[in-house]
Protein backbone atom coordinates (compact mmCIF):
# COMPACT_ATOMS: atom_id res chain seq x y z
CA UNK A 1 0.00 0.00 0.00
CA UNK A 2 2.77 2.42 0.94
CA UNK A 3 4.66 1.71 -2.25
CA UNK A 4 1.49 2.23 -4.23
CA UNK A 5 0.89 5.57 -2.54
CA UNK A 6 4.51 6.62 -3.04
CA UNK A 7 4.37 5.82 -6.76
CA UNK A 8 1.11 7.70 -7.12
CA UNK A 9 2.51 10.72 -5.29
CA UNK A 10 5.51 10.80 -7.63
CA UNK A 11 3.21 10.70 -10.63
CA UNK A 12 1.26 13.61 -9.15
CA UNK A 13 4.25 15.95 -9.31
CA UNK A 14 4.00 16.79 -13.02
CA UNK A 15 0.25 17.33 -12.83
CA UNK A 16 0.94 20.10 -10.32
CA UNK A 17 4.21 21.47 -11.66
CA UNK A 18 3.30 21.69 -15.35
CA UNK A 19 0.21 23.89 -14.80
CA UNK A 20 2.15 26.16 -12.46
CA UNK A 21 5.06 26.70 -14.84
CA UNK A 22 2.58 27.20 -17.65
CA UNK A 23 0.63 29.83 -15.74
CA UNK A 24 3.82 31.63 -14.71
CA UNK A 25 5.00 31.86 -18.31
CA UNK A 26 1.61 32.67 -19.83
CA UNK A 27 0.98 35.51 -17.40
CA UNK A 28 4.38 37.09 -17.77
CA UNK A 29 4.70 36.69 -21.50
CA UNK A 30 1.16 37.84 -22.26
CA UNK A 31 0.68 41.53 -23.00
CA UNK A 32 -0.73 43.64 -20.19
CA UNK A 33 1.07 45.15 -17.23
CA UNK A 34 -0.42 44.66 -13.76
CA UNK A 35 1.21 47.85 -12.48
CA UNK A 36 -0.42 49.93 -15.21
CA UNK A 37 -3.67 48.09 -14.58
CA UNK A 38 -3.62 48.92 -10.84
CA UNK A 39 -2.70 52.57 -11.27
CA UNK A 40 -5.23 53.26 -14.00
CA UNK A 41 -5.11 55.63 -16.97
CA UNK A 42 -3.96 58.69 -15.00
CA UNK A 43 -0.61 57.20 -13.92
CA UNK A 44 2.67 58.63 -15.21
CA UNK A 45 5.24 56.21 -16.66
CA UNK A 46 7.47 56.93 -13.62
CA UNK A 47 4.75 55.85 -11.17
CA UNK A 48 4.20 52.65 -13.16
CA UNK A 49 7.95 51.95 -13.17
CA UNK A 50 8.18 52.46 -9.40
CA UNK A 51 5.29 50.10 -8.75
CA UNK A 52 6.74 47.54 -11.14
CA UNK A 53 9.97 47.64 -9.17
CA UNK A 54 8.09 47.25 -5.87
CA UNK A 55 6.25 44.24 -7.25
CA UNK A 56 9.50 42.73 -8.55
CA UNK A 57 8.23 42.79 -12.12
CA UNK A 58 11.33 44.59 -13.42
CA UNK A 59 13.62 41.67 -12.58
CA UNK A 60 14.77 39.33 -15.35
CA UNK A 61 12.34 36.48 -15.97
CA UNK A 62 14.61 33.67 -14.67
CA UNK A 63 15.16 35.59 -11.40
CA UNK A 64 11.42 36.14 -11.05
CA UNK A 65 10.90 32.44 -11.65
CA UNK A 66 13.32 31.40 -8.90
CA UNK A 67 11.78 33.83 -6.40
CA UNK A 68 8.30 32.74 -7.38
CA UNK A 69 9.15 29.03 -7.08
CA UNK A 70 10.50 29.65 -3.58
CA UNK A 71 7.25 31.33 -2.61
CA UNK A 72 5.04 28.63 -4.09
CA UNK A 73 6.95 25.86 -2.34
CA UNK A 74 6.64 27.65 1.00
CA UNK A 75 2.98 28.41 0.18
CA UNK A 76 3.59 32.15 0.33
CA UNK A 77 1.04 32.96 -2.30
CA UNK A 78 1.30 36.71 -1.85
CA UNK A 79 -1.31 39.42 -1.69
CA UNK A 80 -3.93 40.06 -4.33
CA UNK A 81 -3.16 43.20 -6.35
CA UNK A 82 -6.88 43.90 -6.64
CA UNK A 83 -8.44 42.83 -3.32
CA UNK A 84 -5.39 43.86 -1.23
CA UNK A 85 -5.95 40.66 0.72
CA UNK A 86 -3.65 37.66 1.16
CA UNK A 87 -4.47 35.06 -1.50
CA UNK A 88 -4.47 32.39 1.20
CA UNK A 89 -7.44 34.12 2.88
CA UNK A 90 -9.18 34.87 -0.38
CA UNK A 91 -9.20 31.43 -2.01
CA UNK A 92 -11.20 29.43 0.56
CA UNK A 93 -14.34 31.55 0.32
CA UNK A 94 -14.45 31.18 -3.46
CA UNK A 95 -13.45 27.53 -3.35
CA UNK A 96 -16.32 26.83 -0.97
CA UNK A 97 -18.90 28.04 -3.50
CA UNK A 98 -17.41 25.89 -6.24
CA UNK A 99 -17.13 22.91 -3.88
CA UNK A 100 -20.76 23.23 -2.80
CA UNK A 101 -22.05 23.44 -6.37
CA UNK A 102 -19.73 20.69 -7.60
CA UNK A 103 -20.75 18.26 -4.86
CA UNK A 104 -24.46 18.85 -5.48
CA UNK A 105 -23.99 18.40 -9.23
CA UNK A 106 -21.83 15.31 -8.73
CA UNK A 107 -24.34 13.72 -6.38
CA UNK A 108 -27.10 14.28 -8.92
CA UNK A 109 -24.91 12.98 -11.74
CA UNK A 110 -23.83 9.79 -9.98
CA UNK A 111 -27.22 8.96 -8.45
CA UNK A 112 -29.33 9.67 -11.51
CA UNK A 113 -26.73 8.46 -14.01
CA UNK A 114 -26.12 5.10 -12.30
CA UNK A 115 -29.82 4.47 -11.80
CA UNK A 116 -30.77 5.24 -15.41
CA UNK A 117 -27.77 3.28 -16.70
CA UNK A 118 -28.75 0.17 -14.75
CA UNK A 119 -32.40 0.51 -15.82
CA UNK A 120 -31.40 0.84 -19.46
CA UNK A 121 -29.08 -2.19 -19.28
CA UNK A 122 -31.57 -4.57 -17.66
CA UNK A 123 -34.16 -3.54 -20.24
CA UNK A 124 -31.72 -3.93 -23.11
CA UNK A 125 -33.13 -3.27 -26.59
CA UNK A 126 -36.60 -2.51 -25.27
CA UNK A 127 -38.29 0.83 -25.75
CA UNK A 128 -37.15 1.86 -22.24
CA UNK A 129 -33.52 1.25 -23.17
CA UNK A 130 -33.83 3.07 -26.50
CA UNK A 131 -35.56 6.00 -24.84
CA UNK A 132 -32.90 6.31 -22.14
CA UNK A 133 -30.07 5.99 -24.67
CA UNK A 134 -31.70 8.76 -26.70
CA UNK A 135 -32.16 11.00 -23.68
CA UNK A 136 -28.54 10.40 -22.67
CA UNK A 137 -27.11 11.38 -26.05
CA UNK A 138 -29.32 14.47 -26.02
CA UNK A 139 -28.07 15.17 -22.49
CA UNK A 140 -24.40 15.11 -23.49
CA UNK A 141 -25.21 17.39 -26.42
CA UNK A 142 -26.82 20.14 -24.33
CA UNK A 143 -24.44 23.03 -23.67
CA UNK A 144 -24.56 23.79 -19.96
CA UNK A 145 -24.94 27.51 -20.42
CA UNK A 146 -27.94 27.07 -22.71
CA UNK A 147 -29.53 24.56 -20.37
CA UNK A 148 -28.96 27.06 -17.56
CA UNK A 149 -30.83 29.76 -19.47
CA UNK A 150 -33.76 27.39 -20.08
CA UNK A 151 -33.78 26.34 -16.41
CA UNK A 152 -33.82 29.98 -15.33
CA UNK A 153 -36.72 30.67 -17.67
CA UNK A 154 -38.69 27.69 -16.39
CA UNK A 155 -37.89 27.48 -12.67
CA UNK A 156 -36.91 31.02 -11.77
CA UNK A 157 -38.83 33.35 -14.09
CA UNK A 158 -42.02 31.36 -14.72
CA UNK A 159 -42.46 29.14 -11.65
CA UNK A 160 -40.43 31.35 -9.27
CA UNK A 161 -39.24 28.31 -7.28
CA UNK A 162 -35.61 29.42 -7.20
CA UNK A 163 -33.84 32.78 -7.40
CA UNK A 164 -32.69 33.87 -10.87
CA UNK A 165 -29.13 34.40 -9.68
CA UNK A 166 -27.03 35.31 -6.67
CA UNK A 167 -25.46 33.31 -3.88
CA UNK A 168 -26.19 32.91 -0.17
CA UNK A 169 -23.47 31.19 1.90
CA UNK A 170 -24.55 28.21 4.03
CA UNK A 171 -23.77 30.22 7.18
CA UNK A 172 -26.73 32.48 6.34
CA UNK A 173 -29.23 29.64 6.24
CA UNK A 174 -28.76 26.18 4.79
CA UNK A 175 -32.03 26.08 2.89
CA UNK A 176 -31.63 29.53 1.35
CA UNK A 177 -28.09 28.57 0.36
CA UNK A 178 -29.25 25.32 -1.20
CA UNK A 179 -31.87 27.25 -3.21
CA UNK A 180 -29.19 29.46 -4.74
CA UNK A 181 -27.11 26.52 -5.93
CA UNK A 182 -30.00 24.28 -7.01
CA UNK A 183 -30.26 25.52 -10.59
CA UNK A 184 -26.48 25.77 -11.16
CA UNK A 185 -26.08 22.22 -9.85
CA UNK A 186 -28.92 21.02 -12.08
CA UNK A 187 -27.45 22.76 -15.15
CA UNK A 188 -24.06 21.17 -14.46
CA UNK A 189 -25.30 17.79 -13.25
CA UNK A 190 -27.56 16.87 -16.16
CA UNK A 191 -24.76 16.60 -18.73
CA UNK A 192 -22.54 14.68 -16.31
CA UNK A 193 -25.38 12.32 -15.41
CA UNK A 194 -25.92 11.63 -19.12
CA UNK A 195 -22.23 10.70 -19.43
CA UNK A 196 -22.52 8.38 -16.43
CA UNK A 197 -25.73 6.82 -17.76
CA UNK A 198 -23.94 5.84 -20.97
CA UNK A 199 -20.95 4.41 -19.12
CA UNK A 200 -23.06 2.55 -16.57
CA UNK A 201 -25.25 1.04 -19.27
CA UNK A 202 -22.39 -0.26 -21.38
CA UNK A 203 -20.50 -1.48 -18.33
CA UNK A 204 -23.60 -3.33 -17.04
CA UNK A 205 -24.10 -4.95 -20.45
CA UNK A 206 -20.53 -6.28 -20.29
CA UNK A 207 -20.97 -7.60 -16.78
CA UNK A 208 -24.38 -9.19 -17.40
CA UNK A 209 -22.74 -11.38 -20.05
CA UNK A 210 -20.15 -12.72 -17.58
CA UNK A 211 -20.25 -16.38 -16.60
CA UNK A 212 -20.50 -15.58 -12.90
CA UNK A 213 -23.82 -13.82 -13.47
CA UNK A 214 -25.11 -16.85 -15.37
CA UNK A 215 -24.00 -19.02 -12.45
CA UNK A 216 -25.70 -16.77 -9.93
CA UNK A 217 -28.93 -16.93 -11.91
CA UNK A 218 -28.62 -20.70 -12.37
CA UNK A 219 -28.38 -21.09 -8.62
CA UNK A 220 -31.77 -19.46 -8.43
CA UNK A 221 -30.77 -16.21 -6.79
CA UNK A 222 -33.47 -13.58 -7.09
CA UNK A 223 -32.83 -11.16 -9.97
CA UNK A 224 -32.69 -8.23 -7.56
CA UNK A 225 -29.77 -9.84 -5.72
CA UNK A 226 -27.98 -10.77 -8.95
CA UNK A 227 -28.26 -7.21 -10.23
CA UNK A 228 -27.99 -5.29 -6.98
CA UNK A 229 -25.31 -7.28 -5.20
CA UNK A 230 -23.22 -8.84 -7.95
CA UNK A 231 -23.61 -7.01 -11.24
CA UNK A 232 -23.74 -3.36 -10.17
CA UNK A 233 -20.69 -3.62 -7.96
CA UNK A 234 -18.50 -4.84 -10.80
CA UNK A 235 -20.12 -2.55 -13.34
CA UNK A 236 -19.40 0.45 -11.12
CA UNK A 237 -15.62 0.13 -11.62
CA UNK A 238 -15.32 1.85 -15.02
CA UNK A 239 -18.03 4.29 -13.93
CA UNK A 240 -15.70 5.51 -11.18
CA UNK A 241 -13.32 6.76 -13.88
CA UNK A 242 -16.05 8.73 -15.62
CA UNK A 243 -17.35 10.09 -12.31
CA UNK A 244 -13.77 11.14 -11.51
CA UNK A 245 -13.54 13.05 -14.77
CA UNK A 246 -16.85 14.71 -13.93
CA UNK A 247 -15.57 15.63 -10.49
CA UNK A 248 -12.37 17.15 -11.84
CA UNK A 249 -14.35 19.13 -14.39
CA UNK A 250 -16.81 20.40 -11.79
CA UNK A 251 -14.18 21.24 -9.17
CA UNK A 252 -12.19 23.39 -11.60
CA UNK A 253 -15.06 25.88 -11.56
CA UNK A 254 -17.48 26.08 -14.49
CA UNK A 255 -17.03 29.68 -15.60
CA UNK A 256 -20.14 30.04 -17.77
CA UNK A 257 -22.45 28.72 -15.06
CA UNK A 258 -20.84 30.88 -12.36
CA UNK A 259 -21.25 33.92 -14.62
CA UNK A 260 -24.90 33.21 -15.44
CA UNK A 261 -25.89 32.67 -11.82
CA UNK A 262 -23.50 35.30 -10.37
CA UNK A 263 -21.87 32.67 -8.18
CA UNK A 264 -18.61 33.88 -6.60
CA UNK A 265 -16.77 30.63 -7.30
CA UNK A 266 -13.27 29.66 -8.45
CA UNK A 267 -14.08 29.97 -12.16
CA UNK A 268 -15.38 33.51 -11.76
CA UNK A 269 -12.43 34.45 -9.53
CA UNK A 270 -9.98 33.05 -12.07
CA UNK A 271 -11.45 34.75 -15.13
CA UNK A 272 -11.71 38.10 -13.32
CA UNK A 273 -8.19 37.78 -11.95
CA UNK A 274 -6.77 37.05 -15.40
CA UNK A 275 -8.57 40.08 -16.80
CA UNK A 276 -7.19 42.25 -13.96
CA UNK A 277 -3.68 40.80 -14.33
CA UNK A 278 -3.90 39.86 -10.66
CA UNK A 279 -0.99 37.40 -10.87
CA UNK A 280 -0.98 36.16 -7.26
CA UNK A 281 -4.68 35.27 -7.41
CA UNK A 282 -4.36 33.51 -10.79
CA UNK A 283 -1.35 31.53 -9.59
CA UNK A 284 -2.98 30.68 -6.28
CA UNK A 285 -6.18 29.53 -7.96
CA UNK A 286 -4.29 27.44 -10.53
CA UNK A 287 -2.22 25.87 -7.73
CA UNK A 288 -5.38 25.07 -5.76
CA UNK A 289 -7.09 23.54 -8.80
CA UNK A 290 -4.02 21.51 -9.77
CA UNK A 291 -3.61 20.20 -6.21
CA UNK A 292 -7.31 19.34 -6.02
CA UNK A 293 -7.19 17.42 -9.28
CA UNK A 294 -4.05 15.58 -8.22
CA UNK A 295 -5.63 14.60 -4.90
CA UNK A 296 -8.80 13.56 -6.70
CA UNK A 297 -6.86 11.26 -9.03
CA UNK A 298 -5.27 9.64 -6.01
CA UNK A 299 -8.68 9.10 -4.40
CA UNK A 300 -10.01 7.56 -7.61
CA UNK A 301 -7.08 5.15 -7.81
CA UNK A 302 -7.76 4.08 -4.24
CA UNK A 303 -11.51 3.63 -4.84
CA UNK A 304 -10.62 1.62 -7.93
CA UNK A 305 -8.41 -0.68 -5.94
CA UNK A 306 -11.05 -1.10 -3.25
CA UNK A 307 -13.79 -1.95 -5.77
CA UNK A 308 -11.76 -4.26 -7.97
CA UNK A 309 -9.82 -6.99 -6.22
CA UNK A 310 -7.92 -7.60 -9.44
CA UNK A 311 -6.17 -4.23 -9.09
CA UNK A 312 -3.26 -4.84 -6.81
CA UNK A 313 -1.67 -2.07 -4.83
CA UNK A 314 2.03 -2.01 -5.36
CA UNK B 1 -40.94 -16.10 -42.78
CA UNK B 2 -37.21 -16.27 -42.79
CA UNK B 3 -35.03 -13.62 -44.36
CA UNK B 4 -31.93 -14.72 -46.14
CA UNK B 5 -28.91 -14.16 -43.90
CA UNK B 6 -27.46 -10.76 -44.76
CA UNK B 7 -24.21 -10.81 -46.65
CA UNK B 8 -21.29 -9.73 -44.48
CA UNK B 9 -21.31 -5.95 -44.80
CA UNK B 10 -18.35 -3.61 -44.79
CA UNK B 11 -18.21 -0.84 -42.21
CA UNK B 12 -19.57 1.79 -44.61
CA UNK B 13 -22.50 -0.33 -45.65
CA UNK B 14 -23.20 -0.99 -41.96
CA UNK B 15 -23.06 2.73 -41.28
CA UNK B 16 -25.59 3.50 -43.99
CA UNK B 17 -27.91 0.79 -42.67
CA UNK B 18 -27.94 2.53 -39.30
CA UNK B 19 -30.95 4.85 -39.27
CA UNK B 20 -29.47 7.13 -36.62
CA UNK B 21 -26.28 7.53 -38.63
CA UNK B 22 -28.21 8.41 -41.76
CA UNK B 23 -30.27 10.94 -39.81
CA UNK B 24 -27.11 12.50 -38.37
CA UNK B 25 -25.43 12.65 -41.78
CA UNK B 26 -28.49 14.24 -43.38
CA UNK B 27 -28.74 16.86 -40.61
CA UNK B 28 -25.03 17.64 -40.86
CA UNK B 29 -25.20 17.92 -44.64
CA UNK B 30 -28.16 20.28 -44.28
CA UNK B 31 -26.30 22.39 -41.71
CA UNK B 32 -23.27 22.65 -43.97
CA UNK B 33 -25.47 23.54 -46.95
CA UNK B 34 -27.30 26.21 -44.93
CA UNK B 35 -24.04 27.69 -43.71
CA UNK B 36 -22.56 27.78 -47.21
CA UNK B 37 -25.71 29.20 -48.77
CA UNK B 38 -26.32 31.72 -45.97
CA UNK B 39 -25.86 34.87 -48.11
CA UNK B 40 -28.39 33.55 -50.66
CA UNK B 41 -31.00 32.56 -48.11
CA UNK B 42 -31.46 35.91 -46.44
CA UNK B 43 -31.11 39.52 -47.45
CA UNK B 44 -30.52 40.57 -43.86
CA UNK B 45 -26.99 41.30 -42.64
CA UNK B 46 -26.48 39.31 -39.43
CA UNK B 47 -24.90 42.23 -37.57
CA UNK B 48 -26.86 45.16 -38.99
CA UNK B 49 -28.50 47.10 -36.20
CA UNK B 50 -32.07 48.32 -36.77
CA UNK B 51 -33.30 50.19 -33.68
CA UNK B 52 -36.79 50.45 -35.17
CA UNK B 53 -37.48 46.71 -34.92
CA UNK B 54 -36.01 45.80 -31.54
CA UNK B 55 -37.10 42.52 -29.89
CA UNK B 56 -39.73 41.64 -32.49
CA UNK B 57 -41.12 38.10 -32.13
CA UNK B 58 -40.90 35.75 -35.13
CA UNK B 59 -42.86 37.17 -38.09
CA UNK B 60 -42.77 36.91 -41.90
CA UNK B 61 -40.03 39.58 -42.27
CA UNK B 62 -37.91 38.04 -39.48
CA UNK B 63 -38.56 34.31 -39.27
CA UNK B 64 -36.66 33.93 -35.98
CA UNK B 65 -37.55 37.41 -34.66
CA UNK B 66 -35.05 40.16 -33.86
CA UNK B 67 -32.77 40.77 -30.89
CA UNK B 68 -32.37 43.79 -28.60
CA UNK B 69 -30.48 45.69 -31.31
CA UNK B 70 -33.00 44.85 -34.02
CA UNK B 71 -30.69 42.34 -35.68
CA UNK B 72 -32.36 39.57 -37.67
CA UNK B 73 -32.01 36.33 -35.69
CA UNK B 74 -32.51 34.14 -38.78
CA UNK B 75 -29.47 35.71 -40.43
CA UNK B 76 -27.58 35.49 -37.13
CA UNK B 77 -28.29 31.77 -36.81
CA UNK B 78 -27.38 31.07 -40.45
CA UNK B 79 -24.12 33.00 -40.37
CA UNK B 80 -23.33 31.74 -36.86
CA UNK B 81 -23.32 28.25 -38.35
CA UNK B 82 -20.46 29.29 -40.60
CA UNK B 83 -18.35 30.23 -37.58
CA UNK B 84 -19.22 27.04 -35.69
CA UNK B 85 -18.51 24.72 -38.59
CA UNK B 86 -15.33 26.55 -39.60
CA UNK B 87 -13.95 26.40 -36.06
CA UNK B 88 -15.00 22.74 -35.78
CA UNK B 89 -13.34 21.77 -39.04
CA UNK B 90 -10.06 23.60 -38.47
CA UNK B 91 -9.70 22.63 -34.81
CA UNK B 92 -10.43 18.98 -35.61
CA UNK B 93 -7.83 18.93 -38.39
CA UNK B 94 -5.14 20.58 -36.26
CA UNK B 95 -5.81 18.64 -33.06
CA UNK B 96 -6.03 15.31 -34.88
CA UNK B 97 -2.83 15.83 -36.90
CA UNK B 98 -0.78 16.92 -33.90
CA UNK B 99 -2.22 14.16 -31.73
CA UNK B 100 -1.51 11.50 -34.36
CA UNK B 101 2.15 12.47 -34.75
CA UNK B 102 2.79 12.84 -31.02
CA UNK B 103 0.64 9.83 -30.11
CA UNK B 104 2.47 7.55 -32.56
CA UNK B 105 5.78 8.72 -31.13
CA UNK B 106 4.66 8.30 -27.52
CA UNK B 107 3.15 4.89 -28.09
CA UNK B 108 6.16 3.60 -29.99
CA UNK B 109 9.12 5.07 -28.13
CA UNK B 110 9.08 4.59 -24.37
CA UNK B 111 11.31 7.58 -23.63
CA UNK B 112 9.14 9.99 -25.58
CA UNK B 113 6.16 8.44 -23.84
CA UNK B 114 7.47 9.13 -20.35
CA UNK B 115 8.06 12.84 -20.96
CA UNK B 116 5.12 13.51 -23.24
CA UNK B 117 2.48 11.82 -21.14
CA UNK B 118 3.52 13.69 -17.99
CA UNK B 119 3.20 16.91 -19.99
CA UNK B 120 -0.22 15.84 -21.16
CA UNK B 121 -1.27 15.03 -17.59
CA UNK B 122 -0.16 18.49 -16.57
CA UNK B 123 -1.87 20.16 -19.48
CA UNK B 124 -5.12 18.41 -18.62
CA UNK B 125 -4.93 19.79 -15.06
CA UNK B 126 -4.50 23.31 -16.41
CA UNK B 127 -7.66 25.43 -16.46
CA UNK B 128 -8.49 25.97 -20.14
CA UNK B 129 -9.95 29.36 -19.27
CA UNK B 130 -6.50 30.70 -18.40
CA UNK B 131 -5.19 29.34 -21.67
CA UNK B 132 -8.03 30.92 -23.62
CA UNK B 133 -7.57 34.26 -21.87
CA UNK B 134 -3.84 34.20 -22.53
CA UNK B 135 -4.48 33.39 -26.19
CA UNK B 136 -6.96 36.27 -26.37
CA UNK B 137 -4.30 38.50 -24.77
CA UNK B 138 -1.71 37.67 -27.43
CA UNK B 139 -3.90 37.53 -30.49
CA UNK B 140 -6.93 39.63 -29.60
CA UNK B 141 -10.45 38.20 -29.69
CA UNK B 142 -10.94 36.51 -33.07
CA UNK B 143 -11.84 33.24 -34.73
CA UNK B 144 -8.12 32.45 -35.00
CA UNK B 145 -7.67 32.88 -31.25
CA UNK B 146 -10.52 30.47 -30.56
CA UNK B 147 -9.03 27.96 -33.00
CA UNK B 148 -5.59 28.15 -31.35
CA UNK B 149 -6.93 27.81 -27.81
CA UNK B 150 -9.28 24.92 -28.62
CA UNK B 151 -6.67 23.07 -30.67
CA UNK B 152 -4.26 23.10 -27.73
CA UNK B 153 -6.94 21.93 -25.30
CA UNK B 154 -8.29 19.17 -27.56
CA UNK B 155 -4.94 17.63 -28.57
CA UNK B 156 -4.52 15.98 -25.16
CA UNK B 157 -7.55 13.64 -25.15
CA UNK B 158 -6.90 12.42 -28.73
CA UNK B 159 -3.23 11.95 -27.97
CA UNK B 160 -4.16 9.64 -25.12
CA UNK B 161 -6.40 7.55 -27.37
CA UNK B 162 -3.76 7.26 -30.11
CA UNK B 163 -1.05 6.33 -27.63
CA UNK B 164 -3.28 3.75 -25.94
CA UNK B 165 -4.01 2.08 -29.27
CA UNK B 166 -0.35 2.02 -30.31
CA UNK B 167 0.73 0.54 -26.98
CA UNK B 168 -1.52 -2.45 -27.69
CA UNK B 169 -0.79 -2.73 -31.42
CA UNK B 170 3.00 -2.58 -31.17
CA UNK B 171 2.98 -5.89 -29.29
CA UNK B 172 1.24 -7.69 -32.17
CA UNK B 173 3.18 -10.49 -33.90
CA UNK B 174 2.92 -8.64 -37.23
CA UNK B 175 4.90 -5.72 -35.83
CA UNK B 176 7.43 -8.05 -34.28
CA UNK B 177 7.76 -9.78 -37.63
CA UNK B 178 8.19 -6.49 -39.46
CA UNK B 179 10.94 -5.54 -37.04
CA UNK B 180 12.62 -8.90 -37.35
CA UNK B 181 12.94 -8.54 -41.12
CA UNK B 182 14.35 -5.05 -40.68
CA UNK B 183 11.50 -2.75 -41.68
CA UNK B 184 12.49 0.76 -40.58
CA UNK B 185 10.52 2.40 -37.75
CA UNK B 186 9.11 5.11 -39.95
CA UNK B 187 7.64 2.54 -42.29
CA UNK B 188 6.21 0.49 -39.42
CA UNK B 189 4.55 3.62 -38.08
CA UNK B 190 3.14 4.84 -41.36
CA UNK B 191 2.30 1.57 -43.13
CA UNK B 192 1.33 -0.75 -40.28
CA UNK B 193 0.29 1.24 -37.24
CA UNK B 194 -1.34 4.34 -38.67
CA UNK B 195 -3.81 2.46 -40.90
CA UNK B 196 -4.69 0.20 -37.97
CA UNK B 197 -5.82 3.12 -35.84
CA UNK B 198 -7.83 4.88 -38.54
CA UNK B 199 -11.20 3.62 -37.31
CA UNK B 200 -10.87 4.80 -33.70
CA UNK B 201 -9.45 8.07 -35.05
CA UNK B 202 -12.49 8.62 -37.23
CA UNK B 203 -14.70 8.13 -34.18
CA UNK B 204 -12.53 10.54 -32.21
CA UNK B 205 -12.70 13.09 -35.01
CA UNK B 206 -16.48 13.35 -34.79
CA UNK B 207 -16.35 13.76 -31.01
CA UNK B 208 -13.56 16.34 -31.25
CA UNK B 209 -15.57 18.21 -33.88
CA UNK B 210 -18.52 18.31 -31.51
CA UNK B 211 -16.30 19.38 -28.60
CA UNK B 212 -14.84 22.18 -30.75
CA UNK B 213 -18.27 23.48 -31.74
CA UNK B 214 -19.32 23.40 -28.09
CA UNK B 215 -16.02 25.00 -27.02
CA UNK B 216 -16.35 27.89 -29.47
CA UNK B 217 -19.88 28.61 -28.27
CA UNK B 218 -18.83 28.39 -24.61
CA UNK B 219 -15.82 30.69 -25.06
CA UNK B 220 -17.86 33.21 -27.04
CA UNK B 221 -20.58 33.00 -24.41
CA UNK B 222 -18.20 34.06 -21.63
CA UNK B 223 -16.66 36.77 -23.83
CA UNK B 224 -13.36 34.99 -24.54
CA UNK B 225 -14.32 33.84 -28.00
CA UNK B 226 -14.76 35.47 -31.37
CA UNK B 227 -14.56 39.24 -31.77
CA UNK B 228 -17.44 41.70 -31.91
CA UNK B 229 -17.46 41.63 -35.72
CA UNK B 230 -17.87 37.87 -35.90
CA UNK B 231 -21.22 36.13 -35.72
CA UNK B 232 -21.43 33.30 -33.21
CA UNK B 233 -24.24 31.33 -31.60
CA UNK B 234 -22.38 31.58 -28.31
CA UNK B 235 -22.08 35.35 -28.27
CA UNK B 236 -25.72 35.68 -29.43
CA UNK B 237 -26.73 33.60 -26.41
CA UNK B 238 -24.59 35.72 -24.10
CA UNK B 239 -26.60 38.78 -25.04
CA UNK B 240 -29.86 36.84 -24.90
CA UNK B 241 -29.26 36.28 -21.17
CA UNK B 242 -30.64 39.69 -20.30
CA UNK B 243 -33.82 39.34 -22.36
CA UNK B 244 -34.79 35.86 -21.33
CA UNK B 245 -37.97 37.08 -19.63
CA UNK B 246 -39.53 38.79 -22.64
CA UNK B 247 -37.86 37.42 -25.77
CA UNK B 248 -37.65 33.61 -25.76
CA UNK B 249 -36.73 33.53 -29.44
CA UNK B 250 -33.27 35.02 -28.90
CA UNK B 251 -32.50 32.18 -26.49
CA UNK B 252 -34.22 29.33 -28.29
CA UNK B 253 -33.09 29.65 -31.93
CA UNK B 254 -29.29 29.96 -31.59
CA UNK B 255 -29.35 27.37 -28.77
CA UNK B 256 -31.41 24.91 -30.79
CA UNK B 257 -29.05 25.30 -33.76
CA UNK B 258 -26.12 24.61 -31.45
CA UNK B 259 -27.75 21.55 -29.88
CA UNK B 260 -28.74 20.16 -33.27
CA UNK B 261 -25.16 20.48 -34.54
CA UNK B 262 -23.58 18.91 -31.47
CA UNK B 263 -26.23 16.19 -31.24
CA UNK B 264 -25.82 15.07 -34.84
CA UNK B 265 -22.02 14.99 -34.45
CA UNK B 266 -22.33 12.88 -31.30
CA UNK B 267 -24.85 10.55 -32.94
CA UNK B 268 -22.51 10.18 -35.91
CA UNK B 269 -19.63 9.38 -33.57
CA UNK B 270 -21.64 6.70 -31.79
CA UNK B 271 -22.80 5.20 -35.08
CA UNK B 272 -19.27 5.23 -36.52
CA UNK B 273 -18.00 3.44 -33.43
CA UNK B 274 -20.70 0.79 -33.74
CA UNK B 275 -20.16 0.15 -37.42
CA UNK B 276 -16.36 0.25 -37.37
CA UNK B 277 -16.17 -2.06 -34.37
CA UNK B 278 -19.23 -4.33 -34.44
CA UNK B 279 -18.21 -5.90 -31.13
CA UNK B 280 -19.17 -2.62 -29.48
CA UNK B 281 -22.49 -2.26 -31.32
CA UNK B 282 -25.25 -1.18 -29.00
CA UNK B 283 -22.91 -0.67 -26.10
Amino acid sequence: MLRFLGQRLLLMIPTVVVPLVLVFLLLRLAPGDPAAQILGDQATPEQVATLRAEMGLDLPLPVQFVLWTKNVVTLKLGTSFFFKQPVVDLLPQYALVTLQTALAALFLAVALGSLLGVIAAINRDTIIDRGLVGIAVLGISLPEFWLALLLIFLFAVTLKWFPVSGYIPPTDGLLASAATIALPALALGIRQSALITRMMRSSMLDVLGEPYIVTARAQGLPEAVVIGRYAVRTAAIPVVTVAGLSASYLLSGAVSIELIFSLPGLGKLLIDAVARRDYPVVEGAVLLIALTLAALNLVIDIIYALLDPRVRLG
Amino acid sequence: MLDAPPAPAGPWRRLLRNRTAVFALVVLAALVALALAAPYLTNAQPLRISPGIRLKPPRPQNWFGTDHLGRDMFALVLFGGRTSLLVGLVVTSIAMSVAIVLGLAAGFYRRVDLVLMRLVDGLMAFPSIVLATAAAGYLGPSVTTVIVALSIVLVAPVLRVVRGQILVLRELPMIEAARAVGVPDRRILSRYLLPAIMSPLLVQASFIFSAAVLGEAALSFIGLGVGARDVSWGSALAEARNYIQNAWWIVVFPGAALVLTILSLNLLGDALRDSLDPRLAGR
